[in-house]
């Protein structure tokens, strides 16, 4: 890989076959970030996040890292983390600034669309970096939910179920078998464990954390995160699934 | 800039006073001031009294263009969070900006997601600091305000006032505007030395019926239409539409009253 961009790598500038490599390489700084995974079920938005707890010394549950804005969004990221704490903060002031010009809520689109614009900023110069994050943003407005995912060279795409990071390849796999116009959102809760669970490297078997957020109808709309019960039964069916066997993905009854 | 650029103005007269702008414009006057000298399309009175199980607020629906009775439909108490209730009276225009810049203060504290919810004695503190601010520069938000609302860990009841001016204080009842003098004394009656651990929901809505049936008698910019909230730690119960009986027969007999018989 060194040798690929040589002298086209150092700076926001095109190779001679024109592809920008810092662009590129933040990829890269994606690529070895937490599994994310984002659902749009008929009635609202599941983000879900898989953190490898480094430390015993971490207090559980103490360092959230999927961040609300406004009240109707919630933003997850995944890469280079404090590069995803700026873009909160940055999709932050947008929603004040709508809602300080318009008097109204951010509708998901435009949100998508100003981080997209702003991630891509960084991609013109080479006094600033790219940003090393795939953002993904959960938005239920009057238009109903929504879920996009930002990259880190400023491209967007709505979509109705997406990963991004270690585990992107398996979760993408165990998501392509969803039902989405059929799924509801506490469905989409016990699926979206399930998959994080499917991306579980055995030989690394270190100790995780999921946190997952939702927004959508049974939330009125706030985006919060998921109750403690609700995420305890997730995760013991998937538990449950996965270890159970790989081809059941038939929800589990009540 | 280049230096040749830096040369530009030296030896040029000065565009202000050799070439006066042909609109007469002074060039030198003094900035035109704007800031509020009083208030034009005006909500009235608010009441507040705290009782044995929380608190409870009320303000009439209207909003007057001095003496003209303008809008019917304006709800001066606002909703802050799950646990505070906010009615203002004076000047309508500063009392939605004041809406805006509460709604903001919320979404902001919900944004940190650390399970902590503002209080309605954070909020008390808020608004006043907002209205202290704006009074040194000498251009209020001409309102009175009450915050209203059960406050902290123990849901403690929570009734304070803030106007204009940045005064504050709290107290187990509490008015604003023409209430004052006309709501005040009978609320006191019921929540005066501690009596107010005691009262009862029902005699605390009497209480504030009372007062609003007062009020539309004797206060010539008041309606006979009003939002009472009252907030206990379950929560907050908002009552929209109430009105209070009142009698008028007295008017036939006034002179000069209805056509002349005779």
């Amino acid at each position: 890989m060194s040798s690929i961009g040589t002298g086209y790598d150092l700076g926001l500038f095109f190779s001679p076959d024109g592809r920008l490599f810092q662009a590129e390489y933040a990829y890269k700084a994606v690529e070895n970030g937490s599994t994310c995974i984002g659902i749009k079920c008929k009635d609202g938005v599941i983000l879900a996040l898989e953190k490898v707890v480094t430390s015993k010394l971490l207090k559980p549950r103490a360092n959230p890292r999927i961040g609300s804005v406004g009240r109707h969004v919630g933003i997850a990221t995944t890469g280079f983390i404090p590069d995803g704490m700026h873009i909160l903060k940055r999709a932050r002031d947008e929603a004040n600034a709508w809602r300080d010009n318009y008097g109204s809520a951010i509708p998901g689109s435009v949100m998508a669309d100003r981080i997209g614009n702003y991630v891509q900023l960084f991609t013109c110069y080479s006094s600033v970096r790219p940003f090393g994050v795939m953002s993904f943003v959960a938005a239920y407005d009057d238009q109903g939910p929504h879920l996009y995912m930002i990259e880190p060279n400023g491209v967007y795409w709505g979509y109705n179920g997406i990963s991004a990071g270690k585990g992107r390849q398996i979760a993408r796999n165990e998501l392509e078998k969803l039902d989405f116009s059929t799924l509801k959102m506490k469905d989409a809760v016990k699926e979206a464990a399930r998959v994080i669970y499917a991306t579980h490297d055995e030989e690394h078997n270190k100790d995780h954390e999921i946190e997952m957020t939702w927004v959508g109808e049974e939330t009125n709309g706030i985006h919060t995160a998921v109750p403690d019960e609700l995420l305890q039964e997730a995760e013991a069916y998937a538990r449950r699934t996965v270890e159970g066997g790989e081809d059941e993905d038939v929800p589990m009854n009540e | 800039m280049s230096f040749l650029e830096l040369t530009e103005p030296w030896g040029k007269p000065s565009k202000n006073i050799f070439f006066p702008t042909s609109n007469g414009v002074q060039q030198n006057a003094a900035p035109v001031n704007s800031r509020t000298v009083q208030p034009i399309v005006t909500g009235a009175s608010v009441i507040a009294l705290k009782y044995a199980d929380g608190v409870m607020i009320a303000a009439d629906n209207l909003a007057s263009y001095g003496s003209l009775a303008r809008f019917f439909d304006v709800e001066r108490l606002t909703k802050v969070g799950n646990n505070t209730i906010v009615g203002i009276g004076g000047d309508v225009s500063d009392y939605q900006h004041l809406q805006r810049i509460l709604e903001d203060l919320e979404i902001k504290e919900s944004n940190h997601g650390d399970g902590y919810a503002l209080q309605p004695s954070h909020i008390h503190e808020y608004l006043s600091r907002v209205f202290y601010a704006r009074r040194n520069k000498m251009d209020p938000y001409w309102n009175q305000a009450i915050v209203a609302g059960v406050d902290g860990d123990e849901k403690e009841p929570y009734v304070a006032f803030a106007d204009l001016r940045g005064n504050t204080y709290t107290a187990p009842a509490i008015a604003t505007g023409f209430a004052i003098h006309l709501a005040l004394p009978l609320l006191r009656k019921v929540t005066d030395d501690d009596h107010w651990k005691t009262l009862s929901k029902e005699r605390a809505r009497a209480a504030i019926d009372d007062c609003m049936r007062v009020l539309y008698y004797r206060d010539g910019r008041s309606l006979n239409k009003f939002s009472v909230a009252t907030i206990t730690a379950d929560g907050v119960d908002f009552q929209t539409n109430q009105s209070v009986s009142s009698e008028w027969a007295f008017a036939e007999k006034q002179y000069g009253y209805g056509t002349q018989e005779v």
